[in-house]
């Protein structure tokens, strides 16, 4: 487990988490969304929730934001009592995934509105919104009215129209999700940015796991209503507890073999592994495995021959298709290196082939 | 792309129907208001007196106002009942929206004499609501004022017209992204505030069809105050079927007819330009 995530959670256990959520269940009719889910987010922290659509990332956001109620649970936040509380009064902003701007108020009277509705004084309001709008670079088009910004402008003012009412938790529900490419990659970067620059404590939901790895301190990664896996984006990757993870999180090569004797087998691989014998699933992932021609090899390194049947180019890498023989695939990838044919030597360091569950 | 031809033989009977029915007639109106009776025949004599008449006789300026009164009335009373219930029936209905949409479209396919016919069993001396009030000792003798008076054809055409400010009110309703009501939730508004700031003002649009749609009907009716409003519920147009009938004062009706025009088509422009300052697509 890495540095930073072990403070994170002595952080979070020593002055009491930001937000925590205890046992949460969430049920429509007979329809389990959301099962026994508890999970704590540090003061400061960039969570992700993480998911396939259908896996329960923005029901468990909604839980957080008052829009539902937990069917059994409970969600605290600074230790008091959250999920009983409506909507309009928690200290929680969101930025929702199509923005929901008010298509009748301008820029300007969209980001006042939260300050306007807990009555602030003119003044200040003012102020306020005037630095949001300074903050997501917005200040020219304060007159305009939301139909007339590009999506990535509406994006902005969404951010600023939450972050105005200083909430202690911000919930962005796949904010980045309709702006195409390029805008999203920037987008990232600003987000990322902004959290540091005023340190509020953001809970982000996408589907979008490169997304997730580039802005989270931690992520959350929901399968089916449960949570699959929380942790560091380094140790989720390194690391993956199951199989799943270690799919849903950048590609891999699942393993699905046996140890005897202190040894691993999986079709024609075979590598040092330590364990109690019997069935075993191994995620290998395609960066961890050389050509041998490029590679020195410590003890412990495994090796096997396969036939090049597929080659990517992707600028930076390669990313090869091998057949280890009787049909068994490998994904690979190495630095760019100009067209491969033929067979080869391969290697990769037992230490690299993780050991998951199913 | 399609041909002329095609075009043509498409536009030409809607055209052709407009034009026969519509237009001709609408022209064949605004020529009789300049036109005079002279000892029971009509003849065509271009001249203004008809419309003299209209200002200067107090009758008709009087009849007109009390129309605009009640239509006015109409709206308001329809506007009052129709949108709390479109209201309801867009956010709060939940899993019986359908059934009581159905509810409200229902009384559209009584017949509007039927229910007019209705209004006078419940109103009427010998009526039910009199019955009831005479049963409960409120009143000893029928109370007079409920049937042949303004608020009878107000309460009729209230009845008739409800529906038609609902359904414009509940598109619009029904058109208000959800996801606005709850950020405006999330930014700190209770149900009070987020009625009034976000789902009234993206609603207006609806809001003023409905409100148009109510006072021009009430405005031309004229079943209504004849079969409930009597001498002091009568309105204009039941005085310009008097002119075009027994009266036989073809040019002064007319003149009266395009009064009313006038004025209708004054508030579906009016009410067209204030829809779309309040849409926001």
């Amino acid at each position: 487990m890495s540095t930073a995530t072990n403070a994170v959670e002595t952080a979070a256990s020593a002055s009491g988490a930001l937000l925590e959520v205890r046992g949460v269940a969430k049920s429509f009719g007979s329809r389990d969304v959301l099962r026994n889910i508890s999970l704590n987010i540090a003061q400061g922290e960039f969570l992700t929730l993480l998911g396939e659509s259908g896996s329960g990332k923005t029901t468990l956001l909604r839980l957080v934001a008052g829009f539902e109620e937990p069917t059994t649970g409970e969600i605290r936040m600074s230790g008091e009592r959250l999920d009983t509380l409506p909507p309009y009064k928690r200290r929680v902003n969101t930025v929702f995934q199509h923005y929901a701007l008010f298509p009748h108020l301008s820029v300007r009277e969209n980001v006042a509105y939260g300050l306007r509705v807990k009555k602030t004084s003119a003044m200040e309001i003012g102020g306020r919104v005037d630095e949001a709008l300074r903050m997501v670079k917005m200040q020219e088009f304060a007159a305009s009215r939301p139909s007339k910004l590009s999506g990535g402008q509406q994006q902005r003012v969404a951010l600023a129209r939450a972050l105005v009412n200083r909430p202690l938790l911000l919930l962005l529900d796949e904010p980045l999700s309709a702006l195409d490419a390029n805008l999203r990659k920037q987008m990232q970067s600003e987000l990322k940015a902004l959290q540091r620059e005023i340190g509020i404590t953001f809970l982000f939901v996408t589907h979008d796991q490169e997304e997730a790895m580039a802005l989270s301190d931690r992520i959350a990664l929901l399968r089916d209503g449960a949570l699959e896996q929380v942790a560091s984006p380094r140790e989720i990757y390194a690391h993956p507890a199951t199989a799943y993870t270690a799919q849903f999180i950048g590609q891999t090569n699942l393993l699905r073999g046996d140890i005897l004797d202190g040894m691993a087998r999986c079709g024609a691989l075979k590598w040092p592994a330590h364990g109690p014998s019997g069935a075993a699933i191994f995620s290998l992932r395609p960066e961890a495995i050389r050509l041998a021609c490029d590679a020195v090899a410590p003890p412990g390194t495994a090796r096997f021959r396969a036939e090049l049947q597929q080659q990517f180019f992707t600028g930076a890498n390669e990313l090869l298709e091998v057949n280890c023989g009787a049909g068994q695939l490998l994904r690979v990838r190495i630095s760019a290196r100009g067209p491969l044919s033929g067979e080869h030597e391969f290697v990769f360091s037992a230490l690299d082939a993780i050991r998951v569950q199913e | 792309m399609y041909s002329r031809a095609y075009k043509t033989l498409v536009s030409l009977p809607p055209l052709l129907w407009v034009g026969l029915f519509l237009l001709f007639p609408y022209a064949l109106m605004l020529a009789h208001s300049f036109w005079a009776v002279r000892d029971g025949v009509l003849v065509h004599q271009w001249n203004l007196d008809n419309y003299v008449t209209l200002f200067s006789k107090p009758v008709y300026i009087g009849v007109l106002l009390r129309t605009m009164r009640i239509a006015a009335s109409v709206t308001l009373c329809s506007l009052l009942l129709g949108y709390p219930l479109a209201y309801h029936l867009s956010f709060h209905a939940g899993a019986r929206k359908e059934l009581l949409y159905q509810l409200v479209i229902v009384p559209l396919w009584v017949s509007y004499l039927v229910r007019g016919y209705a209004w006078k069993t419940i109103l009427g001396s010998e009526g039910v609501l009199n019955g009831f009030l005479q049963y409960l000792h409120l009143t000893h003798e029928p109370v007079a004022f409920l049937l042949y008076s303004p608020f009878a054809v107000v309460l009729m055409l209230t009845h008739i017209y409800t529906p038609f400010v609902f359904l414009p009110i509940y598109a619009a309703l029904e058109h208000i992204p959800r996801p606005l009501v709850e950020a405006s939730q999330d930014l700190g508004a209770g149900s009070a505030q987020t009625f009034l700031r976000v789902i009234l003002p993206l609603s207006i649009p609806g809001l003023l069809a409905g409100a148009t749609f109510a006072f021009v009907l009430s405005l031309g009716d004229f079943l209504a105050p004849l079969l409930v409003g009597g001498a002091s519920g009568t309105m204009i147009a039941n005085v310009v079927q008097s002119l075009f009938g027994a009266a036989y004062d073809w040019p002064l009706g007319a003149a009266i007819s395009v009064g009313i025009l006038i004025i209708t088509i004054s508030l579906l422009f009016l009410s067209e330009r204030l829809e779309k300052q309040w849409s926001f697509k």
